[in-house]
């Protein structure tokens, strides 16, 4: 049931146009950030509001909508993100990546490869990449205009110097069809590569600093690296401890105040999927692990 | 057995009854009704107005008793409620020297058309606590002049009689409004005020003592403060003129700043500007300033690096809603990020202690 | 009178969603066609056209009436049912009309080097939209892509002022294509 107190999916219609508009453009221009007068959402800066601001833009009442934080649909704020456009637009909402056609995230891209006609909606902290090199927007949207990305490739390679390797573990910058420099949200850098080539249309909102941006279907997103040190996309060095996947990426789980730990896969539908299909892992109630 | 954290939507129902109760306090003491918060909490009203950017008092009030006092949570839910009305249209700028005044100083003449009016203000109150409060006496009525009748001039229009103040011609150009457009840098002046108008108060106040304390240093003189209410006007299409559709309460300051000149022109002082929703009178002041210390390139002034002189600077850190969204948001769960960051260290001091082992 | 009062959307919020679906599709997959409805504008325009303008403007967007299309009929539908401001074609945010009616095609405005996502979007009238003729590649298209384009010359060009450069939704009967800016065009 929707609360009919206000418009479907909450936002006026004319907020809305605004926002759809600066989609298009955003998918005419992939990775380029489209200013856009963010509105002031019934939650807090920080949680999601650019991603709301999209969802609820897209959303139509035959949607399916899947809510995930840290790739998981239990999160606390994924629950309350669901919650309010259930009350909001009415749509059916489920858990199962398959079945969604409109998926809104914190942090992750589920593990299930994405299909045509599914959204995926991204929410944003920082959109730009360059903001800790530069922390002046005038600044770096004169080097967006002159593609003077000289500066993030010099902090790469201080990191390589510094450390052996580049650094930088989630928000891995990339650069969008060989012309903008792009923010992927704090995604985990294992994520990276389901950016590129990917079938579903990847929406990016980021409320506080009024930014929206997108990566059309089947784009080219390459992470930023060098020849001699070329990007990797790492995970920890572990199986799902409940599902046995060694391709899924993985939260750690401290379970005594000894030391022990156990890691599970951050994608609660893809493990709760491997699980029903008789998959186990080391510490499966089960007990047969393999 | 280790089971996925589950129970998100229980939690939050659980946690939204407990805060519900809390809100309330002990049901043994009379709960306090929205008249009451809006007539005795006023000031907290008027701040909350202020930055949410909304003039509705009884709102205002509702928002405080919501947020359990928390000012800028009853900011928040002023703001969000703001969001979702339809606009009618533009009312006619107020005319703040029209003002019905309640009190009115100038620090720049000791008396001057209109007089001073010292008004109901903490100025020379002793902060002593007034136990009789706690023993809820009331207070005795306060005794009462009769109105004055005279036009309360602007300090800043004598000044600029006799060409000692910079001008300021009339502008009709449509008032920009970041709440409907993105904040685009360089940002006009009108853009600036609005900004700062709705501008935390704490922040505007810290900025403005930093200039005081010679960080963009302006020189200010309270030109004069007043604090009243004024007629706001709508044009009517339809009927060919403007209608007064109410009154609201305004807290308005003008400093008179430090003049500039050169070898062909004759030194002339420079005006900042304050104007705040209710009586808000340390945000008025503390805006005045901060806009002043804004103009500095428009004066031909140098940029000394301070804070309050660095428009990208104040404009992107003066929104207590931002500010406080994305300070707190670090709070949420951020563990797939985290593990990322920590499957890199550990992978780097593996690598380094092996190099360090190989070198002994 | 009527027909200028008439034609819009029933429900807007349900009737734009489902349409703005259909233009976020066919702008993120160039060349893909999709079917529209909802739309009843006076002529010449057609129903896919009525629908994109219903979607995208209103009072803020000025909007360009090319040829055919600035006529008493639609200039009182669009007023009635968008309030968006008509304009010349270099204040445009958005212009309608025929291939031909839109030229020259310099008139639009293609963004500004840090803001071009400030450039037109052209809502092209076409006799037919038809999955052949022209090959597209680019973002959004996986291998690549056939539309039947008025012509490409013109749209080569506009990539290569790529990432400035007007973007374009065409418009057929019922159907809508989009050709966005990123599009590599080459004949057929």
């Amino acid at each position: 049931m929707t609360d009919q107190a206000y418009n479907f999916a909450y936002l006026d219609e004319q907020t809305k146009r605004m926002i759809r508009r600066a989609l298009l453009k955003a998918l005419a221009i992939p990775g380029y950030q489209v200013p856009f007068a963010s509105r002031e959402m019934p939650m807090p800066y920080g949680w999601g509001t650019g991603g709301v601001q999209v969802t609820a833009a897209c959303l139509t009442p035959d949607d399916r909508l899947k809510v995930i934080d840290q790739g998981a649909d239990d999160t606390t704020n994924a629950v309350s993100i669901r919650r309010f456009f259930q009350r909001t637009a009415g749509v059916a909402t489920t858990e199962r990546t398959t079945d969604a056609t409109v998926i809104q995230t914190r942090h992750r891209i589920p593990e299930q490869p994405l299909a045509e006609g599914q959204i995926l909606v991204y929410q944003v902290p920082i959109p730009e990449p360059l903001r800790f090199l530069e922390p002046r927007e005038t600044e770096t949207r004169k080097m967006h205009e002159l593609e003077e990305y000289g500066l993030m490739h010099v902090k790469l390679y201080e990191d390589i110097a510094r450390h052996g390797e580049i650094a930088t573990a989630y928000a891995y910058p990339v650069r969008v069809e060989g012309r903008y420099v792009m923010d992927p949200s704090p995604i985990p850098k294992f994520d990276n590569p389901k950016l590129a080539g990917n079938p579903a249309i990847q929406l990016f909102g980021a409320g506080r600093e009024a930014r929206i941006y997108a990566l059309p279907p089947y784009s080219d997103v390459v992470s930023l690296d060098f020849e001699d040190h070329p990007f990797t996309a790492s995970k920890a060095d572990h199986a799902c401890d409940l599902c046995g996947s060694g391709s899924s990426y993985l939260d750690e789980v401290i379970t005594d105040d000894r030391g022990t730990r156990m890691f599970v896969c951050s994608d609660t539908d893809f493990c709760a999927a491997r699980q029903a299909q008789g998959h186990c892992g080391r510490l499966s109630p089960q007990g047969d692990a393999p | 057995m280790y089971v996925a954290v589950k129970g998100g939507e229980r939690a939050i129902d659980a946690a939204h009854a407990w805060l519900a109760e809390e809100r309330r306090g002990d049901p043994a003491i009379p709960e306090l009704t929205v008249a009451q918060i809006r007539e005795q909490m006023a000031l907290a009203v008027n701040r909350v107005m202020a930055e949410g950017s909304l003039y509705d008092p009884d709102l205002a009030a509702l928002a405080i008793k919501q947020a359990r006092g928390d000012l800028i949570e009853a900011v928040f839910l002023i703001r969000a409620y703001r969001t979702t009305l339809p606009r009618f249209g533009t009312s006619r700028p107020v005319d703040t020297a029209a003002m019905a005044v309640d009190r009115r100083v100038s620090a720049t003449f000791k008396d001057l058309p209109g007089g001073q009016v010292l008004g109901p203000t903490f100025d020379y109150t002793h902060r002593l606590l007034d136990f009789a409060l706690a023993a809820e006496g009331e207070a005795p009525p306060a005794p009462q002049a009769p109105a004055r009748d005279e036009p309360v001039p602007h300090v800043t229009g004598l000044l600029d009689r006799d060409g000692l103040i910079e001008g300021q011609p009339a502008d009709d150009t449509p008032a920009p409004d970041l709440t409907r457009q993105p904040l685009e840098l360089p940002a006009s002046r009108a853009l600036r005020l609005q900004a700062l108008a709705r501008a935390d108060e704490g922040f505007t106040l810290s900025l403005a003592y930093s200039t005081q304390r010679g960080y963009g240093r302006t020189h200010a003189f309270v030109g004069e403060l007043r604090i009243g209410r004024v007629a706001v006007q709508v044009d009517l299409p339809e009927l060919g003129f403007a209608v007064e559709i109410g009154e609201v309460e305004l807290t308005e300051c003008d400093t008179v700043n430090q003049f500039k000149g050169s070898r062909t022109e004759p030194p002339q002082f420079t005006r900042g500007y304050g104007l705040v929703m209710g009586q808000s009178e340390r945000k008025a002041i503390s805006m005045s300033l901060v806009d002043r210390a804004l103009r500095w390139q428009e004066l031909g002034e140098d940029f000394t690096g301070a804070p309050a002189q660095d428009e990208e600077f104040v404009l992107s850190h003066c929104d207590n809603i931002q500010s406080t969204g994305f300070l707190e948001h670090i709070k949420l769960p951020h563990y797939v990020d985290f593990q990322a960051e920590l499957e890199l260290v550990r992978r780097m001091r593996r690598e380094a202690m092996q190099m360090q082992e190989a070198a002994e | 009178m009527n027909a200028i009062l008439t034609g819009g959307f029933a429900d807007p919020s349900t009737q734009s969603a489902h349409a703005f679906r259909a233009l976020l599709e066919a702008m993120a997959r160039p060349g893909r066609i999709l079917a529209v409805e909802g739309a009843r504008p006076p002529a010449p325009l057609s129903v896919a056209a009525g629908v994109a303008l219903l979607t995208l403007t209103d009072a803020t967007t000025p909007l360009h009436l090319a040829g055919a299309a600035d006529c008493e009929a639609l200039r009182g539908w669009i007023g009635f049912h968008t309030g968006a401001p008509l304009v010349a074609a270099e204040q445009a945010q958005f212009a309608i009309g025929t291939w031909d009616a839109l030229h020259p095609l310099g008139r639009f405005r293609i963004g500004e080097p840090s803001y071009p996502d400030r450039s037109a979007t052209l809502i092209v009238e076409v006799d037919r939209l038809e999955p052949e003729g022209a090959r597209l590649t680019g973002p959004g298209i996986e291998t690549e892509a056939r539309l039947s384009l008025p012509e490409t010359a013109a749209f080569r060009a506009n990539r290569a002022l790529f990432p400035l450069g007007f973007d374009c939704i065409l418009t057929c009967g019922a159907r809508l294509a989009a050709l966005p800016r990123s599009t590599i065009v080459e004949d057929a």
